[in-house]
């Protein structure tokens, strides 16, 4: 679950990270008094939506007085950014963040994430913040310097030391510096964080250590003991698709092609999918209904493939193991009472009592193309697309 | 020998009183297994499916003399489950569970470090279908029928690709020695790499197919390894050519965050490793058949 840079900025500035003074707003009459209110002459607009570069989207716009910062307000809220990490689509703005503007001496790149070879958590620093950690590991990866940490005794003052002179701070800044290396590292482990990344972090002409940016996400699978956290979700920013998938306990991703995939299984699913682009058409989801493949997750299956406009042929795919294929089969057909399908529909099964679920499946009064193996599926829908 | 599970293997349930737990345990035992009782805490001394209750794993084990588990616990419950069958002195223990937090699987594998090589519980899962040597045990999930007898080894972070591959397998009147399935998530018990190293071992097992998937270094691992230490063929199938980067794709571990963990760049570095890649997934088994015919 990823959350908003003013929600990671709260987050830190709990674990003793110092972050610029700022408050979030929701119209531009806000705007302009929190403007007052947070005092100074410069103030930074920062639109907030689930994606970075937003800069360079116009996202964030540095403004010299209380007005300017309403009209920034104004100009951005409602609007939909599209990044570099978004797609075509953009993402919609319903919240802005009115900060003080920071003289930057310096900034530098902080991220931690987990290691999945060592399986500890691993800190990233970086003197070239500003760029994207991909951007710094392809153009400049002489600057990168990483620290393992071993979770059962969390981080030493000495590691985040090391991290500090080795990004070439001052002697007066390490103190205040190893400390909000260790505050992001805590936020990280106590608060079952995939991700915390404060980029820039930087230095301020009045010698202070900032987080200027910063981005957090966290494990879906603890959300049951982080209930605050789990309280920041914001599902504007999230696919309205995938929203519907998730509270129905499906796993779904949004696609660009035209060929709806139901399958059980994630890894069968992303077989699947391959088997669609070999046989030259593309995928328009990912979707999982689980190992499983009870009915009603098949009746909701459909239907959420079926609200995707683009879909001009549905493939069902599924190896049922316990769930006996003709209990599938039965599923299949009470949905598709529910829902009319007006696209070709392409339907695989395997497993145990392949034949009854077929027999079913023919048997009922279902408009449907059979298919045996994974790649007689991938054709038929391919084929059924260009017919 | 047999990796990780036989005739012998005597299996406790954990959460063997709940409905999945009851399920599964009833599937295990239709299949031949021998399972010898289940832990449900605060259930102890009471009978489920005609066998003994426990509340703690020691208890179990005591009594039973199981060294085998597989956990049917609740993913908030079972971290703790499987420290507790580690302390116990299981075996093998694996855990079905989908939906265990990260930050709970380091703190397993890090409890884990306190028992010497020899004395160290083998861990495999969590969000997997478990192990099958089929004709002899099943510690698992999947449909016992579709695994011919045999010499293949498989190891799948997917449960259903597995069991495609088997299928396959199956029509082609290949069998399998031991099938492991060793989950979708990031951190997980056991690697491809430790699983590959003991079917090296396996004087039942003439070759490996192993199925992976987008993210993570486990495959790269697995194929170094291989490159180094194997005599064993290995044929592998990575899934998720068609996987946008940056996206979970299901598993929680299915996601392209670094180089070398998307499917075409894993695919390359195998085959430079010396693997035989299945080109796609429906060919798994004939890629499999083409090796033995060879050897």
């Amino acid at each position: 679950m990823d959350i908003h840079e003013y929600q990671a900025k709260k987050i830190l500035s709990n674990f003793g990270v110092t972050i610029p003074r700022g408050g979030i707003v929701y119209s531009p009459e806000n705007a302009e008094n929190k403007a007052r209110e947070i005092g100074g002459s410069r103030w930074v607009v920062k639109a907030q939506i689930h994606s970075g570069a937003r800069g360079k989207a116009g996202g964030i716009i540095v403004c010299n007085t209380p007005l300017e910062v309403a009209q920034a307000t104004d100009k951005l809220l409602g609007k939909k950014l599209v990044t570099n990490q978004t797609g075509p689509e953009g993402k919609i703005v319903n919240r802005i963040y009115i900060e003080e503007a920071t003289d930057i001496e310096k900034e530098l790149y902080l991220g931690l994430v987990f290691d999945r070879s060592s399986e500890s958590i691993m800190v990233v620093a970086s003197t070239e913040g500003g760029m994207s950690v991909e951007e710094i590991s392809k153009e400049k990866p002489e600057t990168i310097i990483r620290s393992k940490i071993e979770v059962a005794v969390g981080m030493q003052n000495f590691q985040a030391r090391e991290l500090a002179f080795g990004l070439g701070i001052e002697p007066d800044l390490i103190r205040r510096a190893s400390d909000t290396i260790i505050g992001c590292y805590k936020a990280f482990s106590e608060l079952d964080a995939t991700m915390v990344e404060v980029n820039p972090l930087v230095i301020s002409k009045q010698k202070q250590i900032l987080a200027l940016d910063c981005k957090m996400s966290f494990d879906n699978n603890a959300m049951f003991r982080r209930s605050q956290v789990s309280e920041l979700r914001d599902k504007t920013q999230e696919d309205s698709k995938e929203i519907f998938a998730s509270d129905r306990g499906l796993n779904y991703v949004s696609l660009d092609g035209n060929i709806g995939n139901i399958i059980n299984g994630a890894g069968l699913a992303m077989a699947s999918m391959d088997m669609i682009k070999l046989a030259g058409g593309a995928p328009a989801n990912f979707l999982d209904v689980g190992g499983g493949a009870t009915p009603e997750k098949i009746v909701k299956a459909f239907k959420l493939v079926t609200m995707d406009e683009k879909v001009k042929v549905i493939l069902v795919n599924i190896f049922a193991g316990i769930n006996r294929c003709d209990w599938v089969a039965e599923g299949i057909v009470d949905a598709l009472k529910k829902i009319e399908i007006k696209v070709p529909l392409v339907i695989r099964l395997a497993g145990t009592n392949v034949e009854k679920g077929n027999k079913i499946l023919k048997e009922s009064k279902i408009n449907y193309i059979e298919a045996n193996t994974l790649e007689d599926a991938a054709n038929k829908a391919v084929a059924a697309l260009n017919k | 020998m047999t990796v990780l599970v036989d005739k012998n293997s005597k299996i406790i349930i954990q959460g063997f009183t709940g409905k999945m737990g009851s399920f599964h345990a009833d599937e295990m035992i239709k299949y031949g297994s021998n399972v010898v009782g289940g832990v449900t805490p605060g259930k102890g001394g009471s009978k489920h499916l005609n066998l003994p209750v426990f509340n703690t794993v020691k208890d179990a084990v005591n009594e039973t003399g199981a060294d085998a588990s597989i956990l049917f616990v609740p993913p908030a419950f079972a971290a703790d489950s499987a420290m507790e069958a580690a302390d116990a002195g299981i075996k093998i223990c694996v855990a079905i569970v989908d939906g265990i937090p990260s930050h709970d699987m380091i703190r397993i594998k890090r409890y884990m470090r306190r028992y010497t090589k020899s004395s160290k519980m083998t861990l495999v899962g969590p969000n997997c279908a478990g192990i099958i040597s089929p004709g002899k045990s099943m510690l698992g999930i999947m449909p016992g029928h579709i695994y011919k007898e045999g010499r293949i080894g498989i190891i799948s972070r997917s449960g259903t690709l597995g069991y495609e591959a088997a299928q396959q397998l199956k029509n082609l009147n290949i069998g399998v020695s031991t099938s492991v399935g060793i989950g979708g998530d990031p951190i997980n018990g056991s690697s491809f790499r430790d699983i590959i190293e003991k079917f090296e071992t396996d004087d039942e097992t003439d070759a490996i197919l192993m199925i992976g998937e987008i993210g993570g270094p486990q495959e790269v691992a697995a194929g170094e390894f291989a490159k180094e230490n194997m005599k064993k063929p290995v044929i592998a199938y990575i899934a998720g050519l068609t996987a946008p980067k940056g996206r979970v794709m299901g598993h929680a571990g299915a996601i392209v965050s670094a180089y070398g963990e998307s499917a075409i760049e894993k695919v390359e570095i195998l085959k430079e490793c010396g693997i035989t890649i299945s080109k796609n997934p429906s060919v798994m088994g004939d890629t499999v058949k083409s090796i033995l015919e060879k050897m």
